[in-house]
């Protein structure tokens, strides 16, 4: 028990959820904290599950795990075999090990696999008041709900696996309020850049950031997630938006949640998930919803952001020598001058990512897309982020929209957000991407990308360069 | 895993801050199964050409910092993605101690669970340690965790501090699920009261 619980002092959201799973204090002081959900992928876990296998240890909670492949996989030819062999061998790896360990598995072929950060929340897998982990930085994305969830490495996904805990040191407590209410064409995706902008790509470090007030409070739950998302841009452990009625209602009826009384039962417990009135917080933030537009990336860091209408700016505005050197390498890696975005020629538009590869995602893109066509020379996939959005997005003619207008419509998968399958940039090629990371090579060697929200990419790919989406909307 | 006490070794400089674990190693050498080999990828689109050449002007392709077994960075260092590859690929290059004004929480952390001390230290001190890896060949930098100091090649040290747990698992070498294991009757308890008090918490289950 922490001191908090002890003496019944005002408590943080995330004060509620690291009480509620502290199992005991450490000799060294830190935590064991339980974790009540343990997501996993192909990439980060064959050595965790080679380091059970060769100490002759078990897992000790399938019925907590779930696994899925996602980053390596096809976006195409599915019916085929991974054509790329070591991919196939870590999604093969994958089959092997939750079959030998019984871990619960969505295998490649099925409706429900996808983005292990679409399908938690849509499966009900992840709900609020949880502790989350995955071997993935995003995993902040879960914190949408109302729950504690955070990336971890491998040894980490290994120490789950045996123990279904985690050796943990207690964050700071930051609160970032957005007053107020976005404007006309602006999404949680340029709430979440925005935010990176104000505070930097370090600004969060050390801290689980929980965001607040009507801006936030607004958003659907998949824009919570994806300003979730993001709060590992910002270098914070986690991120989290206090469940509500917009939660609840998101969590009802999805397959793993709760049923009937139960769920009754776990509302009237997730509606406790609230930062006390009088609660203090480490760091306050507050931001104004208003002064918020369609924002773009210029360099090769979340935080080197602007809105659509700014500039790539000069390095000689900056007064500290390694600073600017920082700034003129973006600018070179990225091809660009100081001076206006609007008009840059893009060669690749992305709409997909644990980010924004949601149906209402597919919803806003589609919007731009509708009677319009993708520009010559422009190469613009969309790669829905599971199977079900998949699904849901053709029953309702959103792939016909798209296609109709030139845009590829994909099999899902993490695909050109970290382009470890085919589905990457060649050196040189401008994307404009709705993922969630534009340092160097992340898309593929030599890549330059500019992250922006669904609406923003679609535009720009209808447009051939960097545009203004709410010229579209 | 290897411990860690004292270290004396070659420092590079690496003048940048956020350097993000994309670029300690980039996704596509991560279709790997094992810790192991992954040294000779490690920075790889900083060190390599697009055809595979090293780029001469790259500081660990240059001695003598070919043989770095110690980094000087700027802040916000490891940051981006959770990949505990970065770690492995730095320590199977022989790198076993990163220091810079700040580090990315994930990163590290998975350092510690690879014998690696990441080591954060003021600004000004950084760029003492940076400035001092101009004397070449002599640019030993001794990191003595036992007595938590940084010995700078002209003898002066500088104390640090570091969280007592972590200093103590590197300094033994200790693997943690062991040392987790021994509280199974903690966990078993916490989970089963869990199930009493809240029967309510699903579990995972396919099944359409
Ligand atoms: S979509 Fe991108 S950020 Fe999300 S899990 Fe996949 S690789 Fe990571």
């Amino acid at each position: 028990m922490t001191a908090s619980a002890l003496t019944g002092a005002p408590k943080t959201l995330f004060d509620k959820i690291w009480d509620a799973h502290h199992v005991e204090t450490l000799a060294s002081g830190a935590a064991l904290l339980y974790i009540d959900r343990h997501l996993v992928h192909e990439v980060t876990s064959p050595q965790a599950f080679e380091g059970l296998r060769v100490n002759g240890r078990k897992v000790r909670r399938p019925d907590a795990t779930l696994a899925v492949p996602d980053h390596n996989v096809p976006t195409a030819n599915r019916d085929q075999e991974i054509s790329d062999p070591e991919s196939r061998l870590q999604v093969e790896t994958l089959v092997k090990n939750v079959a030998e360990f019984g871990v619960p598995f969505i295998p490649l072929a099925d409706r429900r696999q996808g983005i292990v950060h679409i399908i938690g929340p849509e499966l009900g897998a992840s709900l609020p008041g949880m502790t989350i982990v995955c071997g993935d930085s995003h995993t902040a994305t879960h914190g949408a709900l109302g729950a504690l969830a955070f990336g971890i490495g491998t040894s980490e996904v290994e120490h789950v696996l045996a123990t279904q805990t985690l050796v943990q040191l207690k964050s700071k407590t930051m609160r970032v309020t957005v007053d107020g209410a976005l404007g006309f064409g602006v999404t949680a995706k340029d709430l979440a850049l925005y935010i990176i902008g104000e505070i930097g790509t370090g600004g969060g470090t050390g801290y689980v950031i929980e965001y607040a007030g009507e801006a936030v409070r607004a958003l659907s739950m998949a824009g919570r997630m994806t300003l979730c998302n993001m709060a590992i841009e910002s270098g914070a452990r986690a991120g989290l938006v206090a469940p509500d009625d917009t939660t609840f209602a998101y969590v009802e009826g999805r397959p793993m949640a709760p049923k009937g009384e139960d769920f009754a039962t776990a509302k009237a417990y997730w509606a406790n998930l609230v930062s006390d009135p009088d609660a203090v917080f480490d760091h306050e933030v507050t931001l104004d919803a208003a002064k918020i537009a369609p924002m773009i990336t210029w360099g090769t860091s979340p935080e080197a952001v602007v809105p659509v209408t700014g500039e790539a700016p000069s390095p000689a505005t900056l007064s500290d020598p390694a600073a600017q050197a920082t700034r003129q390498r973006m600018l070179d890696y990225m091809g660009l001058k100081p001076g206006p975005l609007i008009g840059t020629p893009v060669d690749v538009v992305f709409i997909g990512s644990c980010t924004n590869a949601r149906l209402e995602d597919i919803r806003e893109a589609a919007k731009v897309a509708k009677d319009r066509k993708v520009a010559d020379g422009v190469r613009a996939l969309v790669v829905p982020g599971s199977g079900l959005v998949k699904a849901a997005a053709e029953a309702e003619g959103l792939d016909k929209i798209l296609v109709n207008a030139g845009f590829e419509w994909r099999d899902p998968g993490c695909s050109m957000c970290l382009g470890m399958n085919e589905d990457k940039l060649t050196p040189g090629q401008r994307c404009i991407s709705t993922s969630n990371r534009n340092f160097e090579g992340r898309q593929g060697p030599g890549g330059r990308t500019h992250l922006a929200s669904p609406a923003m990419a679609a535009a720009a790919a209808v447009s051939g360069c960097i545009v203004d989406c709410r010229e579209f909307l | 895993m290897q411990a860690f006490t004292t270290l004396t070794g070659i420092a590079a400089p690496l003048p940048v801050a956020n350097i993000d674990t994309d670029q300690i190693i980039p996704a596509r050498f991560l279709k790997t199964l094992t810790r192991a080999g992954l040294g000779k990828s490690l920075f790889a689109g900083l060190r390599y050409d697009a055809d595979g050449q090293e780029r001469p002007d790259f500081v660990l392709n240059r001695a003598p910092y070919r043989q770095a077994e110690i980094l000087i960075a700027l802040d916000n260092f490891g940051c981006g993605s959770s990949r505990e590859h970065a770690p492995w690929a730095l320590a199977d290059f022989g790198v076993r101690c990163v220091i810079a004004p700040s580090f990315a929480d994930i990163f590290y952390n998975n350092c510690f669970k690879n014998g690696i001390l990441p080591l954060a230290l003021p600004r000004a001190v950084c760029d003492a340690l940076m400035e001092e890896t101009g004397l070449g060949a002599n640019a030993r930098v001794t990191v003595d965790l036992e007595r938590q100091v940084v010995v700078r090649a002209n003898g002066e040290e500088i104390a640090f501090e570091i969280d007592p747990g972590r200093r103590q698992i590197l300094l033994e070498g200790r693997d943690e699920i062991t040392d987790t294991l021994t509280h199974g009757q903690a966990i078993d308890t916490f989970e089963a009261l869990r199930t009493t008090a809240e029967p309510w918490r699903p579990i995972v289950h396919l099944e359409s």
